[in-house]
């Protein structure tokens, strides 16, 4: 019950550092590497993330299918940039909007690179973050108010439910007699049903909370201790090196530009 | 104590009321005083503890500890106290599950007996609880009755009980308190003699007294029907390509009743869904004969919606999943609407079922504000409306007092005998017997 029990994550390893420094890591890289536009910064950053990534205590099969839509979305982004990012050079294609140029062409793989270097280690870390331990931290480490966070953890508890509910109730329109309507009707009506049976859970599940003493006056103490040491340090720091590899090199090279320049 | 009374009496007022987590103001009025330990009850919290009649509804947390902890932990008990507390908890109402087990993998009786659980850390010298085992298969009731019976015996603690199945309750309190409709004091004592003073009148009331359970005088029907529905080799899935481990060969019958039984998750429900043409079979088939069919496809998950009504409806374990429409009256016309019946048609149909189920006075209600026993009706009506030749119920009498029992199981078996075939996914065996069901016992190897 102590800090980190992730089933089946092997110890020392990044899995069980705590979801706080998880995602200070996460955001030093996304934040430095949102202010340039160029490819050195975001190429560097990806190939450190790259070597790094081994240790993310991800099994293998789980990487894949946890970091699936990051490699779909960034060639769609920079499929995107292509046809009709800002253009230079040689014209390729032009055809109404679409206009493929040796800038745009290049612009476009900047971003594929960009995409996957700011969207995969913030994956990665993630996906072995437990919420219940996430939320002692952020209560603990960073004092969000208690109310706030543990609300948040229990409603998210109901996601699993309301899947059961979705299902249900699409099964009852079809028994009713109603599902042969048209679909984006039937959506609208479904989702508005959902949102009511939401609604019903969220205050019942509010009860038992206050049941048991939540939302009162007096202090309130942690089972669970939320630790933040030198593991947790050295993942911020190795998030901090990324970085700052990032920057240094593309600046030496002289190709650092910042954002809207 | 137990605490008995009509629906509409202030049981459950009463006891969020002791536990401290009544709206304020503007939510109602109150008048009078309540203490609980000498204090207002607000300022009391952790002094009583609630477990409510949902089992779902009840788990905060994600793994059974941190569960029984939350309490602990929001009354300011030192970190080194709590996880004693936990254990010994967790030992009272003998959930013998590791601190790490996640709650979502829980039956309906251990989330309550966790509840339970969550409520006795916090070594509260009341325990209220709401209808604890209404939600429960038999096998659950007794689970949580013992658990509270053992609990109380060891901490010494005080009950208060609000529950309409007296029998499972009586041989664990001492003193029965019966409140009138109107919320008034009507009798307080011990538990046989309040019972047999006051017996008549708690059964109409629909409190389960023993001795007085209701009644159903069967409707005598043709005995051999035509077959509607057969399930050969039949295998189910809740998620496709995930069978459960369960091979059925059935035939459904007109003027028949189908009951499925089983222990909880050997996969009632899905098989139920499945008959009703709603789910895919995984493997094996349904198949309508040409008698239920009437020029349709003979597999039932081929029909279309519509086609669906006047063959085959569904009735749905929580009625809230298939209301629809904004009011009751609207409810009941869906179906007929949807068939494209005409209006006088329609206004005949849903009169008729309002009178008959005693929903008239609430016609124009919304079905969600609508009581757990007026709705169960309600959705029963909804789905008769469009006259459906089969009848597919999942549960359809958990939970009910005595009198919307006997108000369902008369109706249903007048059905029967008019030559609807019924198929019910049921724990209950006084329903089974009242309506003369062929029984369909499942269990988790393959027959």
């Amino acid at each position: 019950m102590t800090a980190g029990s992730v089933p089946g994550a092997p110890r020392l390893s990044v899995a069980r550092v705590n979801p706080v420094a998880k995602l200070a890591a996460a955001l030093i890289v996304a934040f430095t590497l949102a202010l340039s536009v160029d490819a050195v910064s975001a190429g560097v950053a990806l190939a450190l993330e790259l070597l790094a990534l081994p240790f993310a205590g991800l099994p293998v099969r789980a990487f894949w299918r946890r970091t699936a839509v990051v490699w779909i979305t960034a060639p769609l982004a920079g499929l995107t940039v292509a046809l009709y990012g800002r253009a230079s050079g040689t014209v390729h294609l032009h055809w109404l909007f679409v206009n493929v140029t040796d800038g745009s062409l290049q612009l476009a793989g900047v971003t594929v690179v960009r995409v996957l270097a700011i969207a995969l280690p913030a994956v990665a870390l993630f996906a072995t973050v437990d919420p219940t331990e996430l939320a002692d931290g952020l209560a603990q480490l960073l004092h969000l108010p208690a109310r706030f966070v543990l609300g948040a953890l229990a409603a998210f508890r109901l996601l699993g439910l309301m899947r059961e509910d979705w299902r249900s109730l699409a099964l009852a329109r079809r028994a009713r007699g109603v599902a042969d309507r048209r679909t984006l009707r039937r959506s609208l009506g479904l989702a508005f049903a959902l949102f009511v049976l939401a609604i019903r859970r969220g205050s019942a599940l509010a009860t038992a909370m206050e049941a048991r003493g939540f939302g009162g006056s007096a202090p309130r103490s942690w089972a669970r201790v939320s630790r933040f040491g030198g593991g947790e340090w050295g993942l911020v720091v190795a998030g901090a090196v990324v970085a700052a590899g990032a920057v240094t090199v593309a600046v030496v090279t002289g190709s650092w530009a910042f954002v809207g320049r | 104590m137990l605490l008995l009374g009509p629906s509409g009496s202030g049981k459950s007022t009463l006891l969020a009321a002791l536990a401290g987590v009544l709206g304020g103001d503007e939510e109602g009025d109150s008048s009078g005083t309540l203490t609980v330990d000498g204090r207002e009850p607000r300022a009391a919290r952790g002094v009583a503890g609630l477990v409510l009649q949902d089992p779902d509804a009840q788990v905060i947390m994600a793994r059974v500890g941190d569960d029984v902890a939350f309490g602990c932990e929001n009354l300011g008990v030192p970190r080194d106290e709590i996880w004693p507390r936990v254990r010994e908890a967790l030992d009272a109402v003998g959930l013998a599950v590791p601190l790490e087990h996640p709650t979502e993998a829980l039956s309906g009786g251990q989330k309550q007996r966790l509840a339970l659980a969550g409520a006795l850390a916090m070594r509260p010298g009341l325990l209220l609880l709401d209808e604890p085992t209404a939600n429960l298969d038999p096998l659950g009731v007794v689970e949580v009755r013992d658990a509270v019976a053992e609990v109380l015996a060891q901490t010494g603690a005080t009950a208060v009980i609000v529950e309409h199945r007296v029998e499972a309750w009586l041989d664990v309190v001492d003193r029965v308190v019966v409140l009138g409709a109107d919320g008034t004091v009507v009798a307080d004592g011990a538990p046989r003699e309040v019972l047999a003073a006051q017996g008549a009148a708690l059964a109409a009331s629909g409190v389960w007294v023993p001795g007085r359970e209701p009644v159903i005088s069967r409707v005598a029907g043709p005995a051999a029907r035509p077959e509607l529905l057969t399930a050969q080799g039949l295998r189910v899935a809740r998620v496709p390509r995930h069978p459960l481990p369960l091979c059925v060969d059935a035939g459904l019958a007109g003027g028949s009743v189908l009951a499925l039984t089983g222990p909880n998750g050997v996969g009632k429900s899905t098989l139920a869904l499945t008959l009703g043409g709603l789910l895919a079979p995984a493997s094996g088939s349904v198949l309508a004969t040409a008698a239920l069919s009437a020029g349709a496809d003979p597999r039932p998950i081929r029909w279309r919606s519509r086609e669906l009504l006047t063959r085959i409806g569904t009735v749905f374990q929580n009625p809230e999943h298939q209301f629809v429409a904004a009011t009751v009256r609207e409810e009941l016309a869906l179906g007929p609407r949807a068939l494209g019946l005409p209006n006088a048609e329609i206004g005949a149909r849903v009169e008729s079922l309002l009178d008959r189920l005693g929903l008239s006075a609430l016609a124009g209600a919304n079905p969600f504000t609508l009581s757990g026993g007026q709705k169960r009706r309600l959705s029963v009506a909804a789905v008769l409306a469009s006259r459906p030749r089969v009848l597919v119920l999942d549960e359809p009498t958990f939970g009910q007092d005595a009198v919307t029992w006997a108000a369902l199981v008369s109706l249903l078996d007048e059905l029967r005998a008019s030559g609807t075939a019924i198929v019910a996914a049921t724990h209950d065996i006084r329903f089974l017997e009242a309506i003369g069901a062929h029984e369909l016992a499942l269990s988790g190897v393959a027959a």
